[in-house]
């Protein structure tokens, strides 16, 4: 059920946006599979089983994408995912990354929930700061042509609302996904935008661990 | 003068399986792309040497980030490219400045040999304007089964008074070559073309 057609990797640098050049530049990346949609061109019901098979699909992206941006584990700071569905496929075949495409990051991340419990669609009690990669690993998806372009949103790993890293990067895969394709994306990067500067909750005032604050 | 650099680019793209057959290794192809200042925007200047030497210093960078994109050693590249996209303030010759005078040198010693000519294309153009950069085998031009082009586009680029620089470097030809003509193995690498 899983033919992996094509892998696209995408790693971006930015000094600066016109304003002064940063010390560090941000690293954002992103990385695309093509697949090969084995629901294509009819309606079924049962698209479950799919989704168990794309777990090591994920963490082998994920880790990829990490060693593609080539920057420590600990520098990490805002994920996102998306699907791109070719034509002759549903917006739910997409649908199908949410969870394995999450879980991949956050198992990358050093998240120590209980896999089972993410799966069911559960939250876990927090205390403390109970593991990284706390947040909702925000998403988008849509059904396109070949060279759709997908924004993929970023937040920070651990509080949605930390303000200065809300981003977003552009993925598209020249010549896919064809119409019985999915591109299946994964998008991390370093954290703030290169002149943040719009006020709100930074990251180093986290203080709920509960994914959001 | 160096290259006023806002974003660096690196894309690999990596073919497993194409028309139903595996691909194996599989082909890939590396971009890395340089969004630069053009120092020339809105006037025309006779003399265009500061892109000339920004030519230079790209060549290095963006063939070394390409290669280690792919993770390969410099001797295991097998097609090379380049090309540029120059915003509205520009013109054509400027595309021209960067990519033709100095920038295949040191590209040349990134991906080790690299006898034949680099292919190349220019073209000014907007925001998300997208460049096909034309690859070549880098030791033989006639080596037909490493004709092909990878797609060059950032997203945000280029500016008004921005161009946007790509170098391309393959570890592979396309991935189901059979259209015949000089084959890798008959290359003899001294005049780049055959």
């Amino acid at each position: 059920m899983i033919e992996i057609r094509r892998v696209f990797t995408h790693v971006e640098h930015i000094h600066h946006e016109f304003g002064p050049r940063a010390d560090t530049p941000l690293v954002r990346g992103a990385i695309g599979a093509v697949l090969t949609n084995p629901f294509a061109g009819r309606y079924e019901p049962d698209i479950l089983p799919m989704m168990a098979l794309l777990d090591p699909v994920g963490v082998d992206m994920a880790h990829r994408l990490h060693a593609a941006m080539d920057v420590p584990l600990e520098q990490i700071a805002t994920y996102g995912k998306g699907a791109i569905v070719g034509a002759d496929g549903e917006l739910e075949h997409g649908a199908l990354w949410h969870v394995p495409g999450g879980y991949a990051m956050r198992e990358l991340l050093g998240w120590k929930g209980s896999r089972a419990a993410y799966t069911a669609g559960k939250a876990e009690e927090k205390t403390g700061q109970p593991g990284n990669a706390l947040s909702i690993v925000p998403s988008t998806k849509k059904v396109g042509p070949p060279g759709a372009a997908l924004d993929v949103p970023l937040t920070n790993i651990n509080a949605s609302y930390v303000r200065g890293q809300f981003d977003a990067i552009e993925v598209r895969v020249p010549g896919a996904p064809a119409a019985d394709e999915i591109v299946f994306i994964l998008a991390m990067s370093t954290g703030y935008r290169v002149h943040a500067r719009v006020g709100g909750l930074l990251a180093k005032d986290i203080s709920k661990w509960d994914g959001l604050r | 003068m160096t290259a006023n650099i806002r974003k660096l680019v690196v894309q690999v793209d990596e073919t497993r399986r194409e028309m139903g057959k595996d691909i194996t290794p599989p082909t890939r192809r590396a971009v890395a792309i340089a969004v630069i200042e053009n120092p020339y925007a809105g006037r025309y200047s006779e003399n265009l040497d500061d892109l000339i030497a920004i030519g230079e210093e790209l060549g290095a960078l963006l063939g070394q980030k390409a290669v280690k994109a792919l993770g390969i050693e410099p001797g295991q590249a097998q097609s090379y490219g380049k090309a540029a996209i120059v915003g509205e303030r520009g013109e054509l010759e400027h595309a021209a400045a960067i990519l033709h005078p100095k920038l295949g040198a040191p590209l040349r010693v990134a991906v080790e040999k690299g006898a034949a000519l680099v292919p190349s294309a220019k073209k000014q153009g907007t925001l998300g304007t997208a460049i096909d950069v034309p690859l070549g085998h880098k030791d033989a031009a006639f080596v037909r089964s490493h004709f092909d082009a990878v797609e060059a586009r950032v997203s945000d680029a280029p500016r008004a008074n921005e161009i946007v620089v790509a170098v391309a470097v393959t570890d592979s030809g396309r991935p189901l070559p059979r259209i015949g003509g000089l084959q890798v193995h008959e290359i003899k690498g001294e005049d780049g073309l055959r």
